[in-house]
């Protein structure tokens, strides 16, 4: 499903060349999940950017349900991303101007879904929304606007869900019942998931543990 | 996904969010502006087109100052033209007691060949078309000859030595000055009365036309006719070139209110750009999301075009709308300046105003919200990532592209274009410099005062270029403002304090030399001084130095037009007060020699090229009389004293017919000797020239009271700049209001800090155009007026009060969210 080689980025800074990732290969097989962990600066984030085709590789090379990035420009790679990826942040990034439902809409129209707000509306209740699909993100807890981020996510039905520290932002509690939550719908979609995380816990539940040092891949799982 | 709806729907949400406020009110105002003016010169423009066929109530105008050969009249007929006749002049008419300045116009049947009379039987009637003349002994009078005289129709009139009865109101003729009202209203009668009235004698300023009409090629070789067999004195006018002047002076008002217009349009474009810098900086977020979640960067780009062309939509709407009422406000204002029936406006100012928002958009918005299509999608996972700023060249150069094609819209002209967009960006600089010399002064006071200024003070040096525009934006307006009101009161009280007291408040004229003794001594049994009649003679120039004057090529066609017109001319060996010698010497009070001299205003001695021993030839009475210029003159107009462009020397015009002129100053408790001597003497005008005076002030006061209300929004455009500069700082405010109340400040304290910062710069605002007004007021006294101009404290104080209140309490709402929000959810937002 995914699978990188040789990955390596680089950015220029004032103490000269600077290497975030270097030289990191692996590969996700579908409906499998991985979690991403190291410290802070390790490159996590950066390799999630990598993968998702937000950003592009130095050098090396991403292959997104057999189709290669670099072989793709930005409109090409966001093509590939409202038909096949999902994404979670840990700021949710929901957008203020749209209703928790709209929100939900937003990948499904992009992708030009004529069904969006049934699907919305269905998968909304999965997460025990249903009762707060009109109202705005700033009338929302961090918990349930993770929610509505889940269920966005999850929305257009991806191959591949990447999720960036899901739950950093959400107390323990909380942040349990998104994992438990994320995992369920997973499991009930077949998706293949990609996260980055702190959490010593949620990385114990994925299936792949892809440790990151000093942007390289100390062991590969 | 549809674009369109999309943009719709996040648009109506944004709303809520202050920048699409400040750039809708920002747009608004400046369509408000741009069509407002629109309006009014669209339907003055409109009344002009209308009566552009009327402007001579015929096809051909002949006029002169003498009686018109008959024949004309008969030849015209001969080839089939449609005849008619008019004399007009300036004369006092009467009811009762009350008199009025009118201008009395006296018609034969037929008249006007070309347009309808309208009249109405009561002084607020429905006007209605009429095909006929007034009938003998009634008279048609316009509605502010009736409001002066204080009386209705069906009122008798004396018209000279007749007394007739008002029966209609003349609502309209199609020779009057379509737009403005010309000064003295008109009365209309029978020209077959006029004799009886005895108003018309020897040496009366008098205008005698006779108009022509009919099939377009008869006309055009009958004019042809005129122009070659009737001597120049004679002035035929054709229904072309009398609309073309008139367009051409409408044209002029509305390029002056253009550009007025222009001044809220630069202040609202440079809130447009703050708003719209702003406002794609927070669209940044959605931008980003909205590519990761797979969206191309032209859906982002559409998205954006899409909502800027609702916005500009909605901006016109409102503008226009606000445009239509404030003309309706201005023609309110003008009063009746104007004509009050003028009619309504075209679609044309809507088509401005949607074309200034789209324009202002272009030029000052759409190269930050360009931008957004550049977006990195990483932006999701690293916020301080953002696209690239559009470069200067893209900024600088599409803002001036479109302040450019505006002024052009207006002005039609390039140089003038290029002389405006200069000007303007020198003003700029000197205003913006003023500003940041202001918010430097203000930043070094903090160490001076308390906490709550401290952090108000230096807000303002810190935010030095926002605080500098924000000062500039809104001292601008108000030293418009200022300058229309103090100044011009100050100017026309200094004015008239240098008048004095014994300022003649009366002119008489057409006084005949056998009429001199008997007004004389009921004057002087009135108490009124009347030692000065001035002899008054009318002459025409035909040579100077031998060359025939239709020969001389002027540089200047006044200089032509006044050198070819009557002349009054005067004669005496006394130079009066109001009179100073500027080149040669007077001849003194015993002149008695042989040569006739003349002495000429220094103004017209240049005008015409003329030079102290040049010999000028007048034809008077059809006598050639030569004169040899002795010296030259500078006069002072307002002493209000009979005053002449040529002065000939003691006696030398005694044998000419003449009349006499002079200048009273009459109490009121002389007025009944003046009524006595307008009975007793039909011929005789007698002008209020304090009632002119008071007329004059009053259409100035009108048109300033206009010129301000359009500087409104100037004021209005300024507040809105204040409004997106306050925006662009919110969240930095927030922030550190947050941390301030962390430390322990009260919301009081953080409070009387923005308060604080606001209040200062209204004051520099207050300061920037009370010094701008001051100074504006003492070149202006300078320049036109020859006044001293000094320090007006109550304008001083109005501008820092003004400013102080306005910016103040605008800076305050605009800023209070920084204020109320509570500090734990912007530091957790951090």
């Amino acid at each position: 499903m995914l699978s990188a080689r040789h990955l390596t980025k680089q950015v220029s800074s004032p103490e000269g060349t600077l290497t975030i990732l270097d030289d990191v290969s692996f590969d996700v097989a579908a409906g499998s999940t991985a979690a991403i962990v190291g410290p802070s600066g390790a490159g996590k984030s950066t390799l999630l950017a990598l993968l998702a085709g937000l950003d592009t590789p130095t050098s090396g090379e991403v292959r997104l349900d057999g189709v290669s990035l670099n072989e793709l420009d930005e409109d090409g790679r966001a093509k590939l991303r409202a038909s096949k990826v999902g994404f979670m942040f840990q700021s949710f990034h929901l957008v203020p101007s749209l209703t928790a439902i709209e929100n939900i809409m937003l990948p499904m129209e992009l992708a030009g879904d004529g069904e969006a707000r049934d699907h919305a509306r269905r998968i909304l209740d999965d997460v025990g929304l249903g009762d707060r699909g009109g109202h705005y993100p700033n009338q929302l807890s961090g918990g349930e606007k993770q929610r509505v981020a889940l269920a966005r996510a999850y929305a257009s039905r991806p191959n591949l869900l990447f999720a960036d520290e899901p739950t950093g932002n959400l107390d323990n509690a909380t942040g349990q019942r998104i994992i438990d939550l994320m995992f369920s719908l997973n499991d009930s979609a077949g998706t293949t998931l990609v996260l980055v995380t702190h959490d010593e816990g949620l990385a114990a539940r994925c299936a792949d543990r892809l440790e990151l040092d000093a942007g390289r891949l100390r062991d590969a799982a | 996904m549809n674009t369109l709806l999309f943009a719709w729907r996040s648009l109506l949400r944004e709303i809520r969010g202050g920048e699409v406020l400040v750039l809708l009110a920002a747009l608004s105002i400046a369509v408000g502006s741009v069509t407002a003016i629109g309006f009014l010169t669209d339907r003055v423009s409109q009344a002009v087109a209308l009566q552009a066929s009327e402007v001579l109530a015929a096809d051909i105008r002949v006029r002169a100052a003498e009686p018109l050969e008959p024949r004309w009249l008969d030849d015209a007929s001969d080839v089939g033209l449609e005849t008619a006749e008019s004399v007009s002049f300036v004369t006092v008419v009467y009811a009762g007691d009350a008199s009025t300045l009118v201008r009395l116009q006296a018609v034969t049947g037929g008249y006007p060949l070309r347009g309808q009379l309208e009249t109405a039987d009561s002084l607020f009637g429905d006007p209605s078309k009429v095909d006929t003349v007034p009938p003998p002994g009634e008279v048609w009078v316009e509605r502010s000859a009736l409001a002066r005289l204080g009386v209705r129709v069906g009122t008798t009139l004396d018209v000279g030595e007749r007394q007739m009865r008002v029966s209609k109101l003349l609502s309209y003729r199609p020779d009057q000055s379509a737009g403005f009202t010309t000064f003295a209203p008109t009365v209309l009668m029978n020209l077959g009365e006029l004799p009886s009235t005895d108003l018309v004698r020897e040496g009366s300023r008098v205008s005698y036309a006779q108009l022509f009409a009919g099939e377009r090629r008869t006309v055009t070789e009958f004019a042809t006719r005129l122009n070659a067999e009737l001597p120049r004195s004679v002035r035929v006018q054709t229904q072309g070139e009398a609309s073309g002047n008139l367009t051409s002076a409408i044209d002029r008002a509305s390029r002056f209110l253009a550009l007025a217009s222009l001044v809220s349009l630069v202040l609202a474009a440079v809130a447009v750009a703050m708003a719209a810098r702003r406002y794609a900086e927070r669209r940044l977020d959605t931008a980003a999301l909205m590519k990761s979640l797979g969206a191309s960067q032209s859906f982002v780009l559409n998205v954006n075009l899409i909502q800027l062309l609702l916005i500009a939509a909605t901006a016109s709407l409102i503008g226009s709308s606000l445009g239509f009422v404030s003309e309706r406000a201005l023609v309110g204002l003008l009063g009746d300046l104007l004509r009050a029936d003028l009619p309504a406006p075209s679609l044309y100012p809507i088509v401005l105003g949607v074309g200034t928002a789209t324009v202002l958009l272009i030029g000052f918005a759409l190269p930050s919200l360009l931008t957004l299509k550049s977006t990195p999608p990483l932006r999701v996972l690293r916020h301080d990532l953002a696209p690239p700023p559009p470069t200067a060249v893209a900024t600088y150069g599409s803002a001036l592209a479109a302040l450019g094609a505006l002024v052009y819209w207006s002005v039609r002209d390039l140089t003038l274009v290029a002389i405006i967009l200069g000007g303007s960006g020198i003003a700029a600089l000197v205003l913006y410099a003023g500003g940041r010399v202001l918010t430097g002064l203000l930043g070094s006071l903090r160490t001076s005062v308390g906490i709550s200024w401290r952090y108000g003070l230096a807000n303002v040096a810190r935010r030095g270029q926002l605080s500098a525009i924000q000062v500039v934006a809104f001292g601008l307006g108000l030293m418009v403002l200022l300058f229309l009101t103090f100044v011009r009161t100050d100017l026309l009280s200094n004015w008239r304090a240098t008048l004095g007291e014994d300022v003649p408040n009366r002119f008489v004229i057409n006084i005949q030399p056998d009429e001199a003794e008997s007004v004389r001594s009921i004057l002087t049994d009135a108490g009124i001084d009347a030692s000065g009649l001035t002899p008054l003679v009318r002459a025409r120039m035909i040579r100077i130095n031998d060359a025939d004057v239709r020969e001389i090529p002027f540089r200047d066609p006044d200089a032509r037009r006044f050198a070819q017109r009557e002349a009054n001319l005067t004669y005496t060996n006394t130079l009066t007060d109001s009179n100073e010698i500027t080149r040669g010497e007077w001849w003194g009070e015993s002149y008695a020699g042989d040569d006739v001299l003349v002495s000429v205003d220094e103004e017209v001695a240049a005008n015409l090229d003329l030079a102290i021993g040049d010999k000028l030839t007048f034809m008077i009475a059809g006598v050639e009389l030569n004169a040899t210029i002795d010296n030259f003159r500078r006069i002072k107009w307002d002493s209000f004293e009979p005053n002449f462009f040529m002065v000939f020397s003691g006696g030398s015009l005694d044998a000419f017919p003449r009349t006499f002129i002079t200048a009273l100053k009459v109490e009121d408790r002389q007025r009944d000797a003046m009524l006595e001597v307008a009975r007793s003497h039909p011929s005789i005008s007698i002008i209020d020239t304090g009632a002119i005076v008071e007329q004059v002030r009053g259409i100035i006061d009108r048109a300033s009271l206009a010129i301000q209300a359009v500087f409104l929004f100037t004021l209005g455009a300024g507040l809105v700049v204040l409004f997106a500069a306050v925006q662009t700082t919110l969240g930095e405010r927030r922030y550190e209001s947050a941390l301030l109340r962390t430390f322990g400040a009260s919301s009081g304290t953080v409070f009387a800090g923005v308060a604080a910062e606001f209040l200062a710069l209204g004051l520099a605002a207050g300061f920037l155009a009370a010094l701008g007004a001051s100074a504006l007021g003492w070149v202006a006294a300078r320049e036109l007026f020859d006044l001293q101009y000094g320090f007006d404290p109550a304008l001083w104080l109005t501008g820092f009060l003004g400013g102080a209140a306005v910016v103040g309490l605008s800076g305050i709402v605009a800023a209070r969210s920084a204020v109320s929000t509570p500090p734990v959810r912007v530091l957790r937002a951090q």
